[in-house]
C-alpha cells in the first residue's frame, strides 16, 4: 500500500473523491438476475467499471466422485479473469491470487446455501470477471448470490458485499482501483442482512481500533444498500418490471 | 457435447427427416447462417473488443496490445495471437481445468483463420528491430454455447481487431515508452471470414447449430479473405466429404463469407 501514486489527490478539501464520490458513496451498481441460457442460474453485475458474469450450475452429481459428501452437498467456487480484464494482459491459467479469492468466496457463500438437503451433490459456480476495476471480489460474492438465487437453489439469506478502506486518514466507502492502489486500508465486507452475519472479511493496510471498528460499520451499511439491489434484480425479473 | 445420448439419437432422426424435406430444424435454408448481433466496444478497457451472437451461441473477445521482446528469428515483426476458451458457465458439460483436445483446437483453427490471412500486419509492429515489438493478444471467451463456436470465436475476434486502436511506443533508455496521444487504429489488411459446414447424412448444412452439431457426422471450416481467396481449412468429425461436397463447401464459404464481411465492415465503419 502507502501512496504509490503521490500526484493524486485521493481526497480534496470538501471531501470529495478522486472519481467525484462523497466519502459514503458507493459507485454505480447494476444488477441483473437471469441471461445465460445453458445455465441453471445466473447473474450479471456492473459495479463502477467491473463487468462480472455469474453461472450457476447444479445441484448435480460430483464428479470426481470421491469429493461427494454423504452427510450434505459441496459448493465449489472458480473466481477467474479474462485476459483482457486487466491493464495488461493477465496470462489464462489461475493465478494464486484468483485460487485465494475462489477460496474466500466459496466460504462466504457456504453459510448462505442450504447444502445440507442436496447429500451427494455439488453446487458449481463460476465467476467471470470480464472486466476488472478493484473491489471485483466484493462484485463477484454479490453477483454469485443472486445467481444462486436465479437458481433457485433453497437459501437462508444473500450474501451482499461492498468494501470500506481509508484514504487520506478517511474511512470510505466502495474502494476503487485508485484508492486500492494508492490508498490507506481496503476492506472487503460480505454480509448476510437478514441474519446480521459477517461471512467475509479481509483486511490490508492499517487502521487503528477506532478505524477498525468504523470501517465494518461502512461495510455493513454499505452491503444493506447493495442488497436491496440484489432483491431488486430478482424482483425486476421474476415479478417482471422490465417485460422480458 | 460429444457424448452420444438417446436424445441426440432421437434428435439426429428429426433431422435429417427434416433435411430429406429441404428444412432444417430452426426453419434456416441449407446455406442459410443464423442471426449475427455485433456488439463493437463491449469491453472499453482493452485496446480493442467485440461480443458476438450466432444465434443462441454468444462470445466475447478481448484485444490486448502490449510492448515485448520478438522472436530471435523474427525481429522485424509484431506478434500476433489467438486464443480461446470454453467458459465453465457456457455449459452444464463444461469442466474446468486444463483445456481438451475439442478446445485447443477451436483455439487453434480460430487462430490459424485469421493468421494465415495476414490480416493483422505485423511488419507495422516494430518499435525498434530485434529489441522491441508489438504483441496483439485476441483472447475469445464462450459464454453461451449452442454449436458453431469456430466461426462465433472467429468473427468476435476479426471484429475486435478491425476496430482495436493502439497505442504507439518509442525507445526511451533501451525501454518502450508510450507516446501520449498517439493512439491509431491497427494495421489491418484484410477482413477474414470463417464458414462452418456441418454434413449430417448426405446434407451439407451452413452454421450448424447445437443440435445439429450433436448431429453431424463430419464438419468442416473454411476461411477466406477480402479477395475471395481460402487461406485456412480444417476439415473434422469422425466421417469423409466426397471431393464434390469439398468443392461445394468451397463455393459456399466464398458466397456466404462475403455476406458477413459485410456486416463485419459495416461494424467497423459504425465504430469510427
Amino acid at each position: 500500500m502507502g501512496g504509490r501514486d503521490a500526484t493524486m489527490v485521493l481526497l480534496d478539501e470538501n471531501g470529495i473523491r478522486c472519481d467525484g464520490r462523497k466519502i459514503d458513496e458507493p459507485r454505480r451498481i447494476m444488477i441483473k438476475a437471469g441471461g445465460l441460457k445453458n445455465a441453471d442460474g445466473s447473474a450479471y453485475i456492473e459495479f463502477g467499471d467491473n463487468k462480472i458474469l455469474v453461472g450457476v450450475f447444479g445441484p448435480r452429481d460430483v464428479h470426481p466422485k470421491h469429493m461427494s459428501n454423504t452427510d450434505t452437498g459441496i459448493l465449489r467456487v472458480r473466481y477467474h479473469m479474462e485476459p483482457f480484464s486487466v491493464g495488461e494482459r493477465k496470462r489464462p491459467a489461475p493465478s494464486r491470487r484468483e485460487i485465494e479469492i475462489s477460496k474466500v468466496i466459496k466460504e462466504a457463500l457456504e453459510p448462505a446455501v442450504m447444502l445440507e438437503k442436496f447429500p451427494r451433490t455439488a453446487v458449481d459456480v463460476f465467476i467471470e470477471v470480464l472486466q476488472a476495476d478493484g473491489g471485483t471480489r466484493c462484485a463477484a460474492l454479490t453477483a454469485a448470490s443472486v445467481a444462486l438465487a436465479d437458481a433457485g437453489i433453497p437459501m437462508r439469506d444473500m450474501v451482499a458485499a461492498i468494501a470500506s478502506g481509508k484514504v487520506a486518514d478517511t474511512i470510505i466507502l466502495d474502494v476503487n482501483n485508485e484508492e486500492d492502489q494508492a490508498g490507506q486500508a481496503d476492506m472487503p465486507v460480505g454480509y448476510m442482512p437478514s441474519l446480521k452475519k459477517i461471512t467475509l472479511l479481509q483486511l490490508d493496510g492499517v487502521l487503528t481500533p477506532e478505524e477498525y471498528k468504523k470501517c465494518v460499520d461502512v461495510g455493513v451499511k454499505g452491503c444493506e444498500l447493495v442488497y436491496e439491489l440484489q432483491k431488486k434484480a430478482l424482483h425486476d425479473k421474476y415479478f417482471g418490471n422490465r417485460g422480458d | 457435447m460429444t457424448s452420444v445420448s438417446v436424445i441426440d439419437q432421437l434428435k439426429r432422426t428429426q433431422i435429417i427427416e427434416l433435411l430429406e424435406q429441404g428444412k432444417r430444424v430452426d426453419g434456416r435454408a441449407l446455406d442459410e447462417p443464423r442471426e449475427i448481433k455485433i456488439e463493437i466496444n463491449a469491453i472499453p478497457k482493452a485496446n480493442g473488443s467485440a461480443r458476438v451472437y450466432l444465434g443462441d451461441t454468444e462470445v466475447l473477445c478481448g484485444v490486448k496490445i502490449q510492448p515485448d521482446k520478438p522472436f530471435p528469428d523474427v525481429g522485424d515483426k509484431g506478434m500476433f495471437m489467438c486464443t480461446a476458451e470454453l467458459l465453465p458457465l457456457s455449459h452444464p458439460t463444461v469442466e474446468t481445468g486444463p483445456p481438451q483436445a475439442p478446445v485447443i483446437e477451436l483455439a487453434r483453427v480460430v487462430d490459424r483463420g485469421i493468421r494465415e490471412s495476414h490480416m493483422v500486419d505485423v511488419s507495422q509492429l516494430v518499435i525498434e528491430k530485434d529489441k522491441s515489438v508489438v504483441g496483439v493478444f485476441a483472447d475469445v471467451v464462450v459464454i453461451d454455447y449452442d454449436g458453431n463456436l469456430f466461426d462465433a470465436c472467429s468473427y468476435a475476434a476479426t471484429a475486435a481487431l478491425l476496430t482495436s486502436k493502439t497505442p504507439t511506443w518509442e525507445m526511451v533508455d533501451d525501454q518502450p515508452s508510450v507516446v501520449e496521444g498517439a493512439d491509431k487504429p491497427l494495421p489491418v489488411s484484410t477482413i477474414p471470414v470463417s464458414v462452418t459446414m456441418a454434413k449430417i447424412g448426405n446434407y451439407i448444412v451452413v452454421d450448424p447449430n447445437g443440435d445439429e452439431w450433436d448431429s453431424m457426422d463430419s464438419r468442416i471450416t473454411i476461411t477466406t479473405d477480402s479477395d475471395g481467396n481460402i487461406v485456412a481449412l480444417q476439415k473434422g468429425g469422425s466421417d469423409g466429404f466426397t471431393q464434390d461436397e469439398i468443392n461445394q463447401c468451397g463455393e459456399l464459404s466464398v458466397k456466404v463469407g462475403t455476406k458477413i464481411r459485410e456486416q463485419l465492415k459495416l461494424a467497423q465503419q459504425e465504430n469510427q
